[in-house]
């Protein structure tokens, strides 16, 4: 009980906190706390706020595992945006230009944007392995990379075409499509919405029952102690990192596969980013991220009704940075906490065998 | 001596911490002008005691008298203004500044930074016998010169009753007898001295009282004249002592472990920091090097692990399962696997996961390995299966297997490494300073366990600052000096100050031998230019 104390303590506190610290801010901005969080919850039951919440859970739940894997072992991808950005785009134009079977389609989609996000995180592994490049450094520019290649692979003379005032990769055929579970007008959650928790499961596993998992966290922990337990920290780097660019590239597969069929301009931005903070909110656990993305998905899509309430719903915005940082404070108060509550008990047991 | 009020009286200091044996109810009355050494286990509570006396911590209960009145600290700089100064076992020295720099930090208003300050220095010094040159910059000093500097700052704020935190530690023999003399001098002068050691024959050589404190109380005053070593061992301990003496030879004439010209180059230069090395273990030899810290041994322990890359030379182990191996081009794991146990010179940061539990540090070194893993997939249960039986046969006090390994004292996380490192059948153990800060019971439970397997035919290269438990274990001793194997010693025969004259370069004298080897002659010689 103890453990689960220090696990879920941390958490609570930190979004009690930024609640508190929202109520404030709304309080002297001159509108009604309360209300606002009462509009929140009850837009959850209107149109497809419900299904968006879920859709939206399981996107954002693939980007916090991406960086989940490198935080790991304290390698920081911010590289995750610019991943899944060029692995959607290979993966539309690479679907949109092949005619596979049903099925065999859509996994050759999926497995082609993982093996894109994983070779774009391969350039800053493969720089901090033999250059020592930080990779902090390295994945933000290929972030700005990311960006100018997608518009460049979407213009109309290269893979794109022009639709209306719109500019899109070719239409993926029906055979690449993955259906979903429809809710009527509630709308449809995303079939790879599973894929997500496949990989957390996947995930779970990987950490906490194979040799891989041990020498990933073991290197987090302590790269000396590692080194001496004959890890290999190079190859731990490159494997986390194309394991991460991997994971990372498969975050807009559900969105693309179900419903848009293209990668086109209004493609979605800053889920990479999201995913850094919901990794830390979660502390790289499967359930912790699966909590902390469904938080997130569901401040997203019900702020937007705050705006009804005539309340700027920039104020999620800021209960989101609010809980990362007291969140980080609050799992190291906590930490510090436990570690002197367990060598207390280690004394007190100690004392007592001494004693006997 | 003339005055009758003592320097410092610490009267029922008691001090509660989480999880450490910190102090409970601790009387030490030091009087003016004699050296008053404290002595006790690691971890019996002489640095908290000290720490409270020079204002760093404040003691729960208790009072404090420095000459006859009673005072409270709040830090360190309430202590200085009372005339207490401590030098740490640690030096906190800038190595970029200089001896003058060094003194003067933090203590401007004193003298100013200028010439005033510098002849305030050359005073002292030269009161004291305390010479350092105060332009030179501290990173070209060696230890003993440092630990110079570091009096001397405490002196120039004016401390008349001096706290030394084991001065001794990082000294070899004859600079220990240096720093003896200018204690000695300084005492004439009205200084008094709070000697923390656990070095016994030291105590009595320099400390004209000595309060012995176990398990964070004080057992006792004595007089280190008419005690011998051993009375205050027991009274420190509580019980018989652990000796590091092996019995008789195990060693035979079948080689496990042939490193040949050895040579590694600084990643910043082309300095060798490892020159020419040849060494040979045996099956059943424990085959000790002697050296002062920083003379190579880290980096031919880590080398020969793998954790570095050589520049030239070979690694061979033999086994007589798998025969020949030559490890040059292997990595860690690989040789570990070959039948190398490695226990690090520093557990915290290369012998532990400290955040995980004990079960998943068994596995740390062995994560392709039966019982704690099946190729790439671990076995939870053979990992704490395994644990189990570490902390049962090496006696690691710990309530549970699952609290994580920070949570356990010095010498239990020392004894599960220890546990973990024998495991899995090595051939060959690498053990550098297997029982640096670990209590006497954990330290003869560890030779214990040591010379059990080098009894079964463990080959054993061991590293350690601490010159009696190397001649104690030791089969053969190798003396290491700038990097290079520079003389052989009999450990039938030499004594500490033998060795410690060839650590320093000095000299073979007694029953070390020079080696006959080119790579000796050319050491003496570049020691000539």
């Amino acid at each position: 009980m103890g453990m689960l104390r220090g696990k879920l303590l941390p958490p609570v506190l930190a979004i009690l906190f930024s609640a508190l610290l929202c109520g404030i801010a709304l309080v002297v901005s001159g509108a009604n706390p309360l209300r606002a969080f009462g509009v929140m919850l009850s837009q959850i039951g209107q149109g497809t706020t419900a299904v968006d919440i879920v859709n939206s859970t399981g996107t954002y739940y693939i980007a916090a595992l991406a960086v989940a894997i490198g935080f790991q072992m304290n390698l920081f991808n911010i590289g995750v945006e610019g991943q899944y950005r060029v692995a959607a785009v290979v993966a539309a134009v690479v679907g949109g230009s092949i005619v596979l079977p049903p099925g065999l389609h859509a996994l050759v989609i999926i497995l082609t944007a993982a093996v894109a996000g994983a070779l774009w995180a391969a350039v800053p592994a493969i720089l901090k392995v033999t250059r020592g490049v930080n990779e902090v450094i390295s994945t933000i520019m290929m972030n700005g990379l990311a960006l100018g290649l997608a518009a460049y692979l979407i213009g109309s003379d290269v893979f794109g075409e022009l639709r209306g005032n719109n500019i899109r990769t070719p239409e993926i055929p029906h055979s690449g499509w993955v259906p979903g579970i429809s809710f009527g007008s509630s709308g449809t959650v995303f079939g790879l919405v599973f894929l997500a928790a496949l990989l957390g499961i996947g995930y779970w596993v990987m950490m906490n029952r194979t040799r891989f998992g041990f020498e990933l966290r073991a290197s987090g922990e302590s790269s000396t102690a590692a080194a001496a337990g004959g890890v290999n920290a190079k190859k731990m780097v490159l494997i986390a990192m194309l394991l991460s660019g991997g994971i990372a590239g498969l975050v807009s597969m559900p969105e693309i596969l179900g419903r848009d069929h293209t990668y086109n301009l209004n493609f979605p931005a800053g889920i990479g980013f999201s995913g850094i903070a919901i990794a830390l909110l979660g502390r790289n656990h499967p359930g912790g991220i699966a909590f902390a993305a469904l938080l997130w998905a569901f401040l997203d899509k019900s702020g937007l009704a705050l705006d009804n309430v005539q309340v700027p719903r920039e104020i999620v915005t800021i209960m989101q940075g609010a809980i990362v940082l007291s969140v980080v404070v609050a799992y190291e108060v906590v930490r510090r906490f436990e570690l002197a509550a367990q060598q207390r008990q280690v004394g007190r047991q100690l004392g007592t065998v001494d004693a006997a | 001596m003339s005055s009758t009020t003592p320097a410092v009286v610490l009267s029922g200091i008691t001090k509660r911490f989480p999880g450490v044996v910190a102090n409970s109810d601790v009387h030490l009355s030091v009087q003016v002008g004699e050296v008053h050494a404290l002595c006790g286990e690691n971890g019996a509570g002489k640095s908290t005691l000290m720490k409270i006396l020079y204002g760093m911590q404040q003691p729960d209960e208790g009072t404090i008298e420095v000459a006859g009145e009673q005072v409270r600290f709040r830090t360190p700089a309430d202590a200085i203004k009372a005339g207490i100064g401590m030098v740490h076992q640690h030096f906190m020295l800038a190595d970029n500044l200089t001896v003058q720099e060094n003194v003067v930090l933090g203590a401007e208003a004193l003298h100013g930074i200028g010439g005033k300050a510098r002849k305030r220095i050359q005073e002292l010094a030269a009161a004291t016998g305390l010479t350092v040159d105060p332009g030179v910059l501290v990173e070209r000093l060696g230890v003993a010169d440092r630990q110079r500097v570091e009096i001397l700052k405490v002196l120039y704020r004016g401390a008349k009753v001096i706290i030394l935190d084991e001065p001794t530690a990082v000294l070899v023999p004859q600079e220990v007898d240096e720093l003896f003399t200018t204690l000695r001098g300084m005492q004439q002068q009205g200084f008094t001295f709070l000697f923390i050691s656990h070095k016994l024959d030291e105590v009595r050589a320099i400390a004209d009282s000595v309060t012995v404190i176990r398990r964070g109380t004080t057992v006792g005053t004595a007089d280190p004249k008419a005690v011998s070593s051993r009375q205050l061992a027991e009274m420190m301990v509580g019980s018989e002592l652990p000796s590091p003496e092996t019995r008789e030879s195990t060693v035979t004439d079948r080689v496990v472990l042939r490193v040949e010209n050895l040579g590694l180059v600084a990643a910043e230069g082309t300095r060798p920091v490892l020159d020419d090395i040849d060494l040979v273990v045996r099956a059943g030899e424990i085959l000790g090097i002697a050296g002062v810290e920083g003379n190579g041994q880290t980096e031919l322990v880590e080398t020969i692990m793998g954790i570095r890359k050589a520049h030239h030379g070979r690694v061979v182990l033999s086994s007589s399962a798998l025969g020949d191996r030559d490890l040059t081009r292997l990595g860690t794991l690989a040789r570990r696997e070959a039948g190398i146990g490695y226990i690090p010179e520093d557990r915290h940061r290369q012998g532990l996961l400290l955040t995980q539990p004990l079960w998943a540090n068994r596995i740390l070194g062995y994560q392709t390995r039966r019982p704690v893993s099946k190729g790439q997939w671990l076995d939870l249960a053979g990992a704490k299966q395994d644990t189990t039986r570490i902390v049962e046969d090496f006696d690691v006090r710990t309530p549970s297997i699952d609290v994580a390994a920070v949570a356990l004292s010095g010498g239990n996380q020392q004894k599960l490494v220890v546990g973990r490192e024998l495991s899995g059948d090595p051939v060959l153990l690498i053990a550098s300073h297997p029982t640096r800060g670990v209590d006497v019971g954990a330290q003869a439970l560890i030779w214990d366990e040591i010379k059990n397997a080098r009894a079964r035919g463990l080959a054993v290269l061991l590293i350690s600052a601490d010159l009696d438990e190397l001649i104690g274990l030791s089969d053969t001793i190798r003396v290491m000096l700038r990097g290079r194997l520079v003389a052989d010693a009999d450990p039938a025969t030499v004594t500490p100050e033998d060795l410690g004259s060839a650590m320093t370069g000095a000299g073979a004298t007694g029953a070390v031998a020079a080696e006959h080897a080119p790579g000796a002659a050319k050491a003496s010689e570049s020691e000539g230019e």
